[in-house]
């Protein structure tokens, strides 16, 4: 049972077309494991049509039905793709980041049996894979900007609440935190952020360079 | 005729496309969407010849991908607008889209037509809504859906109804859910 969804402001974003890649990442694979954040975002996406539908029409070039038509002339509408939902942890649009399941992974360390993976978006955000062994405290660490973390496997509490398998954590300037994965699996999460985290302690703060995040 | 009529009729002709490759259907399709797409897409920052040919590359995939709309989750004007919006990001910005995975598509095609009638009208009163908004929240909400405000800048969609029609779809996704269970 997911508790904790995305924005309003993050799904219209979404919808709107405007986030950078990575938080793309991050609502499209909440989204593929939440129906109730699917309906709010086909919701979204029904203000679009509204908004398109009233557009004052603006004339098209002469010939523009004609030239169309040739492309698509001699082509049939592909029938619907059949899709099943695929076995495994990583919904699809984070099996195309990582070229696969969750063992298709390229863990590196970062202390403290901490791993992550840095995932390839386009500049403005960054996106990574963390694995934090069970039991184990991420340092406490604040946020500049944006941090979004949504929950794969296992699960961590911090001092707000407990976050699951698609659960999605909002953090912003505001959030001073100690997130620490939970008995069990390993948990593994998806974070991405639009500004570099800063840690508290001194080590995980000569430790950031490397991180390169 | 009404936007309601208008909504059914697109609905219509867009299954006659997705079903029967019907041409005349796509060409009223054409006529209707083709010019309010390029006045989409120059209000999103294209110039006019470039929403020129991405409105045709719009309707392109509107018939390659007409099997995949389903009337019973979004009006033609809503699907149209998904397809333009990555067409968009493809254009002027570049990057990758992202997409959920989609639903388990069943064997079933005939999609349930009170559903689809249901979603249609709740798509309807939602234009209306959109349009008796006072102007500067009317005009805040376009700036947003035409790429003109940054994801930060972006407020909560306030004083719209979506609640009725994020409802509609919640529960056609539960029918769908069920029926593959």
């Amino acid at each position: 049972m997911i508790r904790h969804h995305l924005s309003d402001a993050l799904l219209t974003g979404y919808a709107a077309g405007t986030l950078p890649e990575a938080f793309s990442l991050l609502v499209a694979t909440h989204v593929s494991l939440c129906d109730e954040c699917r309906a709010r975002l086909a919701a979204l996406d029904a203000v679009g049509g509204a908004l398109l539908d009233r557009q004052e029409a603006v004339p098209m070039a002469e010939g523009a039905l004609t030239a169309t038509l040739a492309r698509i002339s001699g082509t049939r509408p592909e029938a619907r793709p059949m899709s099943r939902p695929q076995p495994g942890l990583f919904p699809e649009p984070l099996r195309a980041y990582v070229g696969g399941d969750a063992e298709a992974v390229r863990w590196r360390p970062v202390g403290g049996g901490v791993r992550q993976a840095i995932l390839p978006t386009a500049s403005g955000a960054s996106a990574r894979l963390l694995y934090i062994p069970a039991g184990t405290a991420v340092p406490d660490h604040g946020h500049h900007g944006t941090e979004l973390t949504l929950v794969l496997q296992g699960a961590f509490r911090d001092e707000t609440d407990r976050f699951a398998r698609g659960d999605v954590e909002t953090a912003d300037e505001a959030l001073e935190h100690t997130p620490i994965a939970e008995a069990g699996d390993p948990c593994i999460c998806l974070a991405v952020t639009d500004a570099p985290l800063r840690f508290n302690g001194l080590i995980p703060r000569m430790l950031q360079p490397f991180l390169k995040i | 005729m009404t936007i309601e009529d208008d909504g059914a009729r697109h609905c219509a002709q867009m299954l006659a496309v997705a079903r029967h490759a019907d041409q005349a259907a796509f060409a009223a399709l054409f006529a209707h969407y083709a010019p309010r797409l390029k006045a989409f897409l120059m209000k999103s920052g294209a110039t006019a010849a470039q929403a020129e040919d991405c409105a045709q590359d719009v309707m392109a995939i509107v018939w390659r991908k007409a099997g995949q709309f389903d009337p019973a989750r979004a009006s033609v004007a809503t699907w149209i607008f998904t397809i333009a919006r990555n067409r968009r990001i493809d254009l002027l910005r570049r990057d990758r889209r992202p997409e959920p995975e989609d639903l388990p598509w069943g064997p079933e095609p005939e999609p349930d037509q009170a559903d689809a009638l249901a979603l249609q009208q709740d798509s309807q009163r939602l234009g209306e809504a959109l349009a008796q908004l006072p102007e500067e929240q009317r005009t805040l909400i376009e700036r947003a859906y035409f790429g003109d405000l940054s994801h930060s800048e972006i407020a909560e969609a306030t004083g719209l109804p979506l609640g009725t029609i994020k409802s509609r779809i919640r529960l056609a996704l539960e029918k769908l859910r069920q029926r593959l269970s």
